[in-house]
């Protein structure tokens, strides 16, 4: 039953081949590498389509060596990319300059699409880094990575519990969705979702109690306010090697391509 | 002191529970090394004397606990001793992943890491999930979360082991599992069950706990063939069920390192 109810939770799982070298670097690693590609494209001013384009290629790059087939990617890119376009998607209507093209009631102007284009070219390298980094890192060592980085360790604390009970409340929440079916409930129209509020009301309760047991469960085992490490990081010279690499790569880009 | 728990007149009550108090004066004693099983139903107070075991409910009266009175001063030590194995191994288990969550228990007793690493991979041998060291814990099934939860216990080096409904919602292979990695286990234990046949198969001592009180104790053997006992506490053998025929799962030989565990952990896990 579990793995039914967490299909939808299947893209926060690694892909491409686990055991390769991608795969084995530090978390820190692989957080500052592909921060650097995102950093590097987004602040690069509109239009400077070589930044764009180094940055893409160093992505598809470290795609590669993890051997992450383009489809996957493209599955979880897009669960975020509509949101992120979406405030974009205006742009060519309101921006005036330029070329105009006349679409019946509304009109396109050039200088919006060029504003787009660059906008949609930084969101799609932005989203992608995230998610080579979720596809190649395990969320466990992300966070061991970023408190590491000195990320404040109450908000690695919340992240982490955030990660461990989503499964959890997933499944309850499969199961109660299962119950309400199994008495017919079929909402048809607005007015019917009230059985959605009590889910809702019933998975706060549930959830505040678990947190309470959770407490216990802690103190039990010794807990006084500090969440012990077991395995300090380690950076091997892979890790410096392919910070250093893609920094190597995109930085004289953005240098020479990027400035006015 | 030959005690591991000693209690007179223990008496909680919950705030705003009401008239009736959740534990009502309970008397136990249960010496090093015995195996025994907590019976009553629902609503008997059996998870609430577990919770007092650590101190993570206080209630008046006399309670002495793996050598130390329970109080304020003693909390730190006294949760070392005493290991707590709840009903829901997802509250038990908050970690990542399941090596750290083993960790966690050490690592909070200052261990240094070498001992914290040879710790998670003697107490995870000791439940039989070395193999799932690097999993989460959702990815477990119930069973193996059951016995990780047990893991993150034994860790720890507790001289008492409590553990809260073990076999509830676990299918049979499940359970005889659990009771295997259970009988392996030589350290004091104290079961809270209603699975009566559990009990026969572990345990050589039954108390049984209703409305705050001990009602019964003695031989686990003689406690569940007093049907009428049973019955006046809502307890019951399954039907047809031959006490006759149980055979109680015998107790480990004594390991070769049993000397040389730690102050707290007089006895050794195989």
């Amino acid at each position: 039953m579990a793995d039914a109810c967490n299909h939808s939770l299947a893209l926060t799982q690694l892909a491409g081949d686990t055991g390769s070298r991608v795969h084995r670097l530090d978390p820190r690693a692989k957080l500052l590498g592909l921060l650097t590609v995102t950093f590097v494209v987004v602040s690069a001013p509109l239009g400077r389509w070589p930044v764009y384009a180094a940055g893409a290629a160093v992505l598809l790059a470290v795609a590669a060596a993890a051997r992450i087939r383009p489809g996957d990617l493209w599955r979880r890119v897009r669960v975020v990319l509509p949101l992120v376009l979406l405030a974009a998607a205006l742009l060519p209507l309101l921006r005036r300059g330029g070329t105009s093209y006349d679409l019946g009631l509304l009109t396109v102007h050039q200088a919006g699409l060029e504003i787009f284009g660059a906008v949609a070219a930084k969101a799609t390298i932005g989203t992608s880094s995230a998610a080579l980094l979720g596809m190649t890192t395990a969320f466990p060592a992300v966070l061991r990575g970023l408190e590491a980085l000195r990320v404040p360790r109450l908000l690695i604390l919340i992240a982490a519990f955030m990660y461990r009970y989503l499964f959890v409340i997933v499944e309850e929440l499969g199961r109660m969705r299962a119950a309400l079916a199994a008495r017919g409930y079929r909402p048809r129209h607005a007015l019917q979702a009230g059985a959605m509020g009590r889910v809702a009301t019933a998975m706060f309760l549930r959830t505040y109690g678990r947190g309470e047991r959770v407490y216990l469960a802690m103190l039990a085992r010794g807990y006084q306010g500090t969440m012990p490490r077991l395995d300090p990081l380690v950076l091997q010279r892979a890790d410096v090697l392919f910070v250093a690499v893609i920094a190597g790569c995109l930085l004289p880009v953005r240098i020479l391509a990027g400035t006015p | 002191m030959s005690c591991v728990i000693h209690a007179r007149g223990l008496t909680y009550r919950y705030p705003g529970g009401g008239g009736q108090p959740a534990l009502h004066g309970v008397d136990l004693h249960v010496g090093h090394g015995e195996r025994v099983a907590l019976l009553g139903p629902n609503g008997a107070g059996k998870t609430t004397f577990m919770l007092h075991l650590n101190a993570l409910l206080t209630g008046s009266g006399e309670l002495e606990v793996a050598g130390l009175a329970v109080g304020p001063k003693t909390v730190h030590e006294l949760r070392s001793r005493v290991g707590l194995v709840f009903q829901d191994p997802d509250d038990q288990l908050f970690m990542p992943t399941v090596a750290e969550d083993v960790a966690f228990g050490p690592l909070n007793q200052g261990l240094d890491r070498a001992a914290v690493r040879a710790r998670v991979a003697e107490a995870l041998g000791a439940v039989r999930m070395d193999h799932v060291a690097d999993r989460a814990p959702h990815q477990l099934s119930m069973g193996e979360r059951r016995r990780v939860a047990i893991a993150t216990v034994l860790a720890m080096h507790p001289l008492l082991l409590v553990l809260d409904e073990p076999s509830a919602n676990l299918d049979p292979r499940a359970r005889r599992e659990l009771l295997d990695v259970l009988a392996g286990i030589d350290r004091t234990l104290l079961v809270t069950t209603h699975d009566l046949p559990f009990a026969a198969e572990l345990c050589e001592r039954a108390v049984i706990l209703a409305g705050g009180r001990v009602v019964g104790d003695g031989r686990c053997e003689d406690v569940l063939a007093d049907a009428a006992l049973l019955a006046a506490h809502d307890l019951e053998l399954p039907a047809g069920f031959d006490l006759g025929a149980v055979r109680r799962r015998p107790r480990p030989a004594p390991g070769p390192s049993a000397a040389a565990a730690g102050p707290t952990g007089g006895t050794t896990i195989r």
